[in-house]
């Protein structure tokens, strides 16, 4: 425990550890001292001078050590200078003073400074209505400037950093907060200044620009209006827009965020989401987001939506109503229950997914995960329990990554892995090639694809490996699905459940899988599960597909569906699925209803409606539960906290869980949002509930499973599926912003294995008579092919392939 | 490529430092990397980014900052002057402006042959030998002290004859 | 009396190893490393009370006692930055007498633990450096670095660092940034570079002209050292004399030498005998000294000129006379520190911003009152805001010349050009 330290701030008393900055612990007493280059969550600078205070402490006479007495109080000498409260610990008997005319005085002569050379564009400014530096002019500053107009420091206005963020080099303040997090948060030190004096300017110098995935974050904490995103870039004024929570359905971290939305002309008077905000979950995603998230939502909005149920009639899918569409698929189901396969996604809320398995099981069908990934049963049992989360875990703990590339699969678990492994946490990177996260691990263990799970199995006995894995006090162990498909994925996930198994329970230990998609874990825990000769199981069989698109994924499960006896699509759009439908039926998307997911921290957390539904559409679980009635079954439609209390009276591991706890909050620290936006950025916060962990069901056995090992020959080439952040799934591709990251399908070749070729970067090579482009990269092993997932390529396991130049 | 045209050069620089502090070496290979053209070119800024494992983002913020490395092609000798108080209260302004009508050129304006430009800087240290100035060019930086507009033609005369500094 | 740091003046080629061997030299080093604890070492350069010649004035033997032993390693940095305008001491030491300064740079080594010294030297000493490098060799040749010295366990390195022209960088933490390959922008203290300095180390930053007197102090005693300069400022001191004096260049003097005996005896009074107008004592950072016969006689020493409302920095004293404005002068010196502000603090990248407006205003004749008073009071305004003493500096001649010198800030005062 660290020392506690009394001092009086602007007269009231408080007590903080040893260590506190004069700023934070102001804080904590609702006293807001105005910064603009501190941020509670980087190293203090004291470069913008704006948070001067007037410091005294308990004089000491020089002879005999002891405290200067006035009377019965010690004396307090305060020095010449004012001191900045961001960079000044407290000591004992301190008194800060930060309303003193002194003190006050210098906060508006530092603005004053600033505004000499600020355009004061506020009304065209996007930051206009939540800026820092507005603010505090509005309640500080002299109404009339002694500096003159046409003397005003004039610097390029509209720069693109890259094609995400812009620079407006006028409004900038050199306070570095966007270069310090690309610097210390981000590890990508994309952003420095260039020049120095009033010349210095912001740059970067990646290729392609602002190379990072977490760039948006700086237009959080750009205490003005100089970073803007070129998405909302003159969307909106602040004060237009409705705020609702929601959770960021990209990936299974689960980052709490605030969608903004308002109805607009431009839109045809329909209600829009403006922008995706991070909100603070301290558990999660602390204050920040990735790009993807922040940018792939446009897909709610797109045109394409499905508006309307579709019903097959000569061939052709029409349009029909509600009632005509779920009778059709009565009178289809009604004869073949026990032949019903539903097949559904993680994109899908637990709630759906309940209900989803609950009429697979009342009519005696199956019900199946889609995904590439397996092992979920382990994550159920073995996973961490609650009271485990990334941001407490330091020097005491092993974080062992297997086989999964963080940055482009979870980019908040990059963050997060690199900020614990900062802190002291051991970190060990297993892999078949090279990922980002090893810039920060302790040990990093190269593998060849195919010997991952037997990796992981001998682990324990490499000497330091062996002991940082055995002896730690805390082990998480992360498996992922680079390089891997559903049974070697399985195979990694019983090798790595070894080696938490007998860490059951304890806090700060388990396993977590680095699922593809946000409520892969929620699936999981209700009783999912993938199937590895899918194709096999659809053919002749009543399908219900919901939020998955296999035929669009992979031509094989294209023709498996055609041969189905009958099938029903529940989604957003007309996919590939969809469009060989006998029903299709209009789901609501997440950001149109309720609902809950399960991260892949076993995080139960709530979203909310942001955006009224779009034409006829239903929530999924009120569209299941419709569909049961239907085929004589009782399901709850209603609501999805209803639904919600009858998951939970089902399910062990949600047992206590009710929409009323997922919406609880305590105080979570830095404080954040709230009067000051200068302080945290503007980082929403918290007010809808920060979620609940979930029990662990009872451990089940680890099975043995052992996988093919693939050798190629001379001549072929082991293809191998690994995940890019940006693909070409209908979230991003639908997201004009994003369009341009996402790329052609591409195939990742060791410069030597290009050279064999005979192809070049951005040559042609054809992989199983596959188009695809390819791109050098010294990590990929030798004669592998590294094939991006949903880029146009079918692939979801390491493969043997002919590779050709095209 | 630094490293394979001044492997010698490389190797004294990078011995200098811990080895894992290996960012300090980036000041002495920003000036090896003038010696080609002059100034710091996009691929030595590449280059230096690589071999010190550093992005080259945080190389260009060196090359922005400090005032001997430039960005820019100029004239193969940056003539300057040092024009600050101690100087110029020993005629350094008027030296500057009667140097700069004899090459016919502004302050920061390169002479049409390509061989000399002329910049005012501040102090250099050598308050006592005002009018005085030094010269960076490729090979390096030298002092010249004590100058009138004459030597100083001289100077000028003799680089364009040799391609050489004399001093 | 001879020479203690400027010793080429009197010994001819003292540059060179033989001759500065001949003379005594590494004496010092030797009997340090042989016969002395570090701490002994320490304890003599404290009880000389040297005081640092960087221009802060900081005793130089406290400094090195702040060196924890806990935390290693430790590393000597030599500031060889000299860029405040006015002064080129330290420029001439290391041309022309390399190897005293070297000498100092390793027992301050010694002393503190270090095994590793770097010489910062500004981008534009590349010849001094050049030498430096050359000296270097040699001592290691002679056996004065490198492993195991004089049969000791300590091992020593030194190191020349080159700038890339950037005042800022003198200041002791922009330094040190400089060194580690990033930006010259001075850090936030405390931490002070004892405790984290290099690398996170503890470092001991000390100037070249302050190294230089250390092997003196070594070789013949602290009594013998405090013998010299004043109570408050003992020994002797360079002052770099330049302006319109007949005579610029080094003079090295004990502490106390009085303005004008600096002025007129040694650097032979003022050109063309005109009057005397203003000193600044410590380089364009100085406030302005009115030179009255009071200002004239009083003798140079840290505590004396800060009587004088003025301190004496680095002891660069630039002597201004009555063909000069003062208006002419902030100018200069405002222009100096635009062109060498960080940029890392508002305060002084934006008031000397704001500042350079304002003095151009005057001198394209908008003279008025309120532009001087507005001059006057955006330096004030800065004044102690700053995260480092730049910003500060920045406002000393602005606000002393307002106050000192008020008829030149007048309408009528000629102003533009001096002279
Ligand atoms: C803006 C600024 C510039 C400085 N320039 C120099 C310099 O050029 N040389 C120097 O020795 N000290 C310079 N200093 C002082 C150093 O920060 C530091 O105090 C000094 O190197 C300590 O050495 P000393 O104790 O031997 O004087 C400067 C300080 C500031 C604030
Ligand atoms: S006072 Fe000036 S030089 Fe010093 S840190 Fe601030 S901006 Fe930089
Ligand atoms: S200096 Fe304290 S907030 Fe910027």
């Amino acid at each position: 425990m660290a020392k506690m330290i009394s001092l009086t701030i602007d007269g009231h008393p408080i007590t903080v550890p040893e260590g506190t900055l004069i700023v934070n612990a102001a804080k904590q007493i609702g006293i807001d001292i105005p910064v603009f280059c501190y941020h509670p969550k980087m190293e203090p600078v004291g470069m913008c001078r704006q948070c001067l205070v007037e410091v005294g402490r308990p004089m000491i006479d020089r002879v005999t050590g002891q405290p200067v007495m006035e009377g019965d109080k010690p004396k307090i000498g305060f020095g010449p200078k004012l001191e900045t409260a961001c960079t000044t610990p407290i000591s004992e008997g301190m008194v800060v003073l930060s309303q003193s005319d002194k003190a006050k005085a210098s906060q508006k002569e530092i603005l004053e400074f600033l505004l000499t050379s600020h355009p004061l564009d506020c009304p065209v400014c996007d930051k206009g209505g939540e800026c820092p530096l507005q603010n505090l002019t509005m309640a500080h500053a002299s109404p009339q400037s002694r500096f003159l107009f046409d003397e005003k420091h004039h610097a390029e206005k509209h720069v693109p950093l890259g094609d995400l963020i812009w620079l407006d080099r006028e409004r900038c303040i050199q306070c570095a907060r966007c270069i310090r997090f690309q610097d210390e948060i981000a590890g990508e030190p994309v952003l420095a200044f260039y020049q120095r004096g009033r010349a210095t300017d912001i740059i970067t110098n990646s290729e392609p620009g602002f190379d990072s995935v977490f760039s948006g974050n700086t237009t959080d904490i750009c205490p003005v209006g100089a970073l803007t995103t070129a998405d909302f870039r003159f969307g909106a004024r602040p004060w237009e827009m409705k705020a609702a929570a929601s959770i960021c359905a990209q990936c299974p971290v689960g980052c709490n965020v605030t969608l903004n939305t308002r109805r607009e002309a431009k839109s045809g008077g329909k209600v829009v989401i403006k922008r995706v905000m991070p909100r603070q979950n301290e558990a999660v995603n602390e204050i920040w987001m990735c790009d993807k998230g922040r940018f792939a939502y446009h897909f709610t909005e797109d045109a394409n939506r499905l508006a309307k149920p579709l019903v097959r009639k000569n061939g052709k899918l029409e349009t029909a109503s509600w009632k005509d569409a779920i009778e059709e698929i009565g009178k289809k189901v009604q004869g073949n229950k026990g032949e019903v396969v539903v097949l559904a996604s993680g994109r899908l809320s637990n709630e759906d997914l309940f209900n989803l398995k609950q009429l697979a099981d009342g009519l005696g069908g199956e019900a199946l995960l889609y995904t590439h990934m397996g092992g979920g049963e382990l994550t159920t049992s073995f996973g961490i329990p609650a009271g485990t989360n990334f941001s407490g875990m330091g020097k005491e703990t092993t974080i062992l990554v297997v086989a999964s590339d963080l940055y482009n699969e979870a980019p908040l678990w990059f963050l997060r892995l690199k900020q614990a492994a900062e802190r002291g946490a051991t970190l060990i990177i297993a892999n078949a090639r090279e990922t980002k996260l090893e810039r920060y691990s302790k040990f990093a263990v190269r593998y060849s694809y195919g010997d991952e799970a037997e990796t992981v199995s001998g682990l324990t006995k490499k000497n330091k490996i062996g002991e940082a894995i055995t002896a730690a006090e805390n082990l998480v162990v992360l498996y992922g699905s680079d390089g891997l498909g559903l049974d070697g994925s399985a195979a990694v996930a019983a090798a790595c459940a070894e080696l938490v198994k007998g860490r059951l329970g304890k806090p700060k230990n388990g396993l977590i899988g680095v699922w593809p998609r946000a409520n892969d874990q929620g699936a999981w825990e209700l009783g999912f599960q993938p199937a590895d000769n899918l194709g096999k199981l659809l053919k002749g069989k009543t399908v219900y597909v919901v939020a998955a698109d296999p035929a669009g994924d992979d031509p094989k499960l294209e023709a498996a569906l055609k041969g189905a006896k009958f099938v029903a699509v529940q989604e957003l759009f007309l996919t590939e699925t969809a469009k060989l439908a006998d029903v299709v039926l209009p789901a609501q998307a997440y950001t149109e209803r309720e609902g809950s997911f399960t991260s892949g921290e076993r995080r139960v957390q709530r979203f909310y409606p942001a955006l009224p539904p779009r034409g006829e559409t239903r929530a999924d679980f009120a569209i299941i539960a419709a569909i049961a009635k239907e085929l004589g079954l009782e399901l709850e439609g209603r609501s999805a906290s209803l639904v919600m209390d009858k998951l939970a009276a089902s399910v062990k591991t949600f047992a206590g869980v009710t929409y009323r706890k997922l919406a609880e909050t305590n105080e979570q620290w830095p404080i954040v949002g709230r009067g000051d936006l200068y302080y945290g950025g503007t980082t929403y916060e918290n007010k809808q509930g920060l979620g609940v962990q979930l029990a662990l069901n009872a451990p089940a056995p680890i099975p043995s499973i052992s996988v093919e090992f693939l050798r190629p020959d001379e001549d072929q080439w082991l293809a191998v599926p690994i995940t890019r952040l940006y693909d070409r799934g209908i979230t991003v591709s639908t997201s004009e912003l994003l369009r341009a990251h996402i790329g052609e399908a591409t195939v990742l070749l060791h410069p030597e294995t290009a050279k064999k070729l005979g192809v070049a970067a951005g040559g042609q090579v054809k992989v199983n008579g596959f188009r695809a482009e390819v791109r050098l990269d010294a990590t990929v092993p030798a004669s592998v092919a590294l094939l991006p997932r949903g880029l146009g390529f079918p692939i979801n396991a390491p493969a043997v392939a002919e590779l050709k130049k095209a | 490529m630094l490293a394979e045209k001044y492997p010698e050069e490389v190797k004294k620089i990078f011995a200098k430092y811990p080895p894992e502090q290996k960012r300090s070496a980036v000041m002495p290979l920003l000036y090896l990397a003038q010696r080609d053209e002059g100034f710091v070119t996009k691929a030595a800024l590449e280059d230096i980014a690589q071999m010190l494992d550093i992005t080259s983002t945080d190389v260009a913020e060196i090359v922005g900052f400090y005032t001997l490395y430039h960005d820019e092609k100029a004239g193969k000798y940056r003539m300057q002057v040092c024009t600050d108080l101690p100087c110029a209260l020993r005629g350094a302004d008027k030296f500057l402006e009667e140097l700069c009508g004899n090459l016919g050129v502004k302050v920061g304006e390169t002479t049409p042959d390509g061989m000399v430009t002329v910049e005012a800087v501040m102090c250099l240290a050598g308050c006592d030998k005002a009018p005085m100035f030094q010269i960076q060019s490729p090979d390096g930086i030298a002092y010249h002290d004590n100058m009138t507009v004459d030597k100083t033609m001289e100077l000028v005369a003799a680089l364009r004859k040799s391609g050489k500094e004399v001093k | 009396m001879a020479h203690l740091l400027l010793r080429h003046r009197d010994i001819p080629d003292i540059g060179k190893m033989d001759v500065y061997e001949k003379n005594g030299g590494f004496e010092a080093f030797k009997k340090a490393v042989t016969k002395m604890k570090p701490q002994e070492v320490t304890d003599s350069v404290k009880a000389s009370w040297l005081r640092g010649r960087g221009g802060a004035g900081f005793s130089t033997g406290l400094k090195w006692g702040f060196i924890p032993k806990d935390i290693w390693p430790h590393y000597v940095v030599a500031n060889a930055d000299e860029s405040e305008p006015g002064t080129f001491k330290d420029r001439e030491i290391m041309e022309s007498n390399p190897f005293q300064f070297l000498e100092g740079v390793a027992i301050a080594a010694y002393a503190t633990g270090a095994n590793a010294a770097y010489i910062y030297l500004r981008g534009e000493f590349w010849p001094v450096a050049a030498i430096l490098d050359e000296k270097i060799a040699d001592m290691e040749k002679a056996g004065f670095l490198g492993d195991k010295l004089f049969g000791t366990d300590f091992s020593l390195r030194i190191y020349t660092h080159l700038g890339a022209g950037a005042y800022i960088c003198g200041e002791e933490t922009a330094l040190l940034e400089s060194i580690e390959g990033k930006r010259g922008q001075p850090r936030i203290r405390p931490p002070f570079p004892a405790v984290y300095g290099l690398y996170g180390k503890p470092t001991v930053v000390n100037n070249v002209e302050t190294l230089t007197n250390v092997p003196l102090i070594v070789e013949k005693g602290s009594d013998w050292y405090k013998s010299l300069g004043t109570a408050d400022s003992p020994g002797v001191k360079i002052f770099s004399l330049s302006g319109r004096v007949n005579q610029p260049g080094n003079y090295e003097l004990p502490f106390g030498t009085t303005f004008r005996e600096l002025i007129y005896n040694y650097g032979g009074g003022i050109i063309d005998g005109r009057p005397i107008k203003a000193i600044m004592a410590a380089g364009a950072s100085s406030a302005m000294i009115v030179a009255d016969d009071k200002a004239l006689d009083t003798p140079m020493d840290y505590a004396s000129v800060r009587a004088l409302g003025a301190d004496l920095g680095s002891a660069s004293v630039i002597v201004i006379d009555d063909t000069v404005s003062l208006e002419w002068v902030i100018s200069k010196t405002i222009h100096f520190f635009k062109h060498e502000s960080c940029g890392k603090c508002t305060p002084c990248r934006e008031g000397t911003y704001w500042m350079l407006h304002l003095i151009e205003r005057i001198e394209n004749g908008e003279k008025t009152k309120e532009t001087v008073e507005l001059l006057h009071s955006v330096a004030r305004q800065m004044l102690n805001k700053n995260l480092c003493p730049l910003g500060d500096f920045s406002t000393m001649a602005v606000t002393t010349a307002i106050e000192r010198f008020p008829a030149d800030f007048e309408a009528s005062a000629a102003g533009g050009e001096h002279g």
